[in-house]
């Protein structure tokens, strides 16, 4: 019996937990760090489908983890740049109510 | 002709050196960015003109084929969005040199972040791979957001923070669907998959995230509750490239993924069609509702975005290459709108739709472009709008699916009263002074692109053989 699965179900996990976390919380941070969770969430589910057997894995996945890692730093990087400069500018780090930037 | 399938490298190549240098040269960043966008449309060019010569091309990078390297692959439906590409691209570079004098600090940060955004749509119209298409999915979105950002300001950047974190979840979506189909298929290459399609689960799951992702960054009603904050409050070339191109990406990606694996059942096809008619009459109405012009043209996109959906529950080939000529149509009328509206609030104006009665005599060319630019949205003959409606509206009567003539009609009713909405107040008389025009090249930029979206109607002989064989 080998330990992929469960790697797997700890992927999904992760990826449902994020989720939750990325819709319900408010502060921008917390976002950013939700989104980082799911990322972390979809690598891990990658790795562990591509781990065929003992001796056996397939390379792809990890190749493919590598590049979502360079690009998961980008985009934090991206978002928590602009979370500085949203609360230098509005004095908050919460996204304001839909309604009030719609008109 | 000899066919040169080397042009597909050079379409993802050329603005991404162009950007490169860009960054590198910011004291001739307008040169650089000017001169690689004639050189990006003239790959684009040179991959069309081969497409409709000699059929599909497929270019191996580094010689390394799939299904161990990574293919890029043209067929009709990607030339016609490179062309789209490059006709908003060359417009919105012209209107961008004027737009941003304004704003001494601009220039520099605009040209190579939009380079980057050429390059990731040329990439991603051009990508056989999956996973590939994740990467160009972010590139593009993360260039998207940071040109969102450029017009500062709190509601701007918030605009820009919402925008880039529904795209992270979006294409998160699509990265969780491709590993558990590469898990299922052994490959990433999607025609190799579209061989090797899986059944039940193995395809319902993978194939739900996806759409999820994709109409999540295509912004389809209910989803779409962060589109009209970032488009409205983008600069607007940056509104003219997000609207017409950057949401047609992901409606792109969805069509490939739905001719290529196309699910059983027709439940979720049925789910889309009502979405899209719940966004057209939705959009339509909050568009008649706003104050701002660019807000009222941020609406309208979501209303025309409605209306391509309507192709899924009806799934003929009429259907697919109506939708596929409306959203091509769309592109370039939208492009117009925003550019004109940015014509308007170039020189300090301001975009209140009460007030635009001072600008008809100000700048006639931008109302003609926003008129123009309205005739395709509302797709009356003989515009493009018009081709791409009246293919729907034929595939919708040869099914007897009546419903969505009607929502198409309807639709069109609704577009055109907020399109007159707008020209009607320009038409009145003014009694303040008149605005000062803004600039002939901004003006003849986007009343080229609306001519272009008109001009649409009449290209339709010449661009239909291209989807032959390619929709289902």
């Amino acid at each position: 019996m080998s330990s992929a699965p469960l790697y797997a179900a700890a992927g999904v996990a992760l990826f449902l937990i994020g989720l939750h976390a990325l819709v319900w919380q408010r502060h921008l941070v917390r976002k950013i760090i939700a989104v980082n969770v799911m990322g972390s969430g979809a690598s891990l589910l990658l790795v562990a489908l591509g781990h065929a057997g003992p001796g056996a894995t397939d390379p792809v996945p990890q190749a493919m983890v590598i590049t979502g890692i360079v690009v998961a730093v980008s985009a934090t990087g991206l978002a928590l740049s602009l979370t500085l400069r949203l609360a230098r500018a509005s004095g908050q780090v919460e996204l304001p109510r839909p309604r009030d930037d719609d008109r | 002709m000899t066919v040169w399938p080397g042009a597909l490298p050079c379409c993802v190549a050329l603005p991404l050196a162009g950007a490169v240098l860009a960054f590198l040269l910011p004291r001739r960043v307008v040169a650089v960015g000017l001169c690689a966008a004639l050189a990006t449309a003239a790959g684009s060019a040179l991959v069309v003109a081969n497409v409709t010569a000699g059929g599909a091309l497929r270019y191996a990078i580094g010689g390394w084929g799939a299904p161990l390297g990574i293919e890029l692959a043209a067929d009709g439906l990607s030339a016609l969005m490179l062309a789209a590409t490059a006709a908003v691209g060359l417009a919105v570079s012209v209107h961008a040199r004027d737009y941003l004098l304004a704003a001494p600090a601009a220039p520099k940060a605009f040209w190579p972040l939009w380079l980057f955004l050429w390059s990731a749509l040329n990439a991603l119209f051009l990508s056989a791979d999956l996973f590939n298409v994740y990467v160009t999915l972010e590139l593009m979105g993360l260039s998207a957001v940071a040109l969102v950002a450029l017009a500062g300001g709190a509601a701007a950047l918030a605009a820009a923070m919402r925008y880039l974190l529904v795209s992270l979840l979006g294409s998160l979506g699509w990265l969780l669907g491709v590993s558990l189909l590469y898990h299922a298929t052994g490959t990433l290459d999607l025609e190799l998959m579209a061989a090797r399609a899986p059944h039940g689960l193995a395809l319902a799951v993978p194939f739900g995230a996806m759409t999820a992702g994709l109409l999540l960054k295509t912004g389809l009603f209910p989803f779409h509750a962060w589109l009209p904050p970032a488009h409205g409050s983008a600069p607007a070339p940056v509104s003219a490239l997000l609207s017409a191109l950057v949401i047609k990406a992901s409606f792109y990606l969805l069509l490939r993924l739905w001719f290529a694996l196309p699910p059983h059942g027709d439940g979720l096809a049925l789910l889309l069609g009502v979405l899209g008619a719940a966004a057209a009459l939705w959009g339509s109405v909050q568009a008649l509702r706003q104050r701002r012009l660019k807000l009222l043209v941020a609406y309208s996109t979501v209303a025309q975005l409605g209306y391509l959906f309507l192709a899924f529950p009806l799934g003929t080939e009429l259907a697919w290459r109506g939708a596929v000529y409306l959203a091509l149509s769309h592109a370039l009328a939208k492009g117009a709108m925003f550019l004109a509206a940015g014509c308007v609030t170039s020189r300090g104006g301001d975009d209140d739709i009460g007030r635009l009665d001072r600008v008809a005599q100000g700048m006639p060319l931008t109302l003609a472009a926003f008129a123009l630019a309205g005739i395709s949205l509302a797709g009356l003959p003989p515009s493009g709008g018009f081709v791409g409606k009246w293919l729907l509206l034929q595939a919708a009567f040869e099914q007897g699916q009546y419903q969505w003539a009607v929502v198409l009609l309807a639709g069109g009713l609704l577009t055109a009263a907020y399109v007159f909405r707008v020209i009607g107040h320009a038409f009145m008389q003014s009694p303040g002074a008149a605005v000062r025009g803004a600039p002939g090249t901004m003006q003849w930029a986007a009343l080229l692109l609306a001519f272009g979206a008109v001009a649409l109607g009449f290209l339709a002989p010449w661009a239909a053989p291209l989807l032959d064989g390619v929709v289902p």
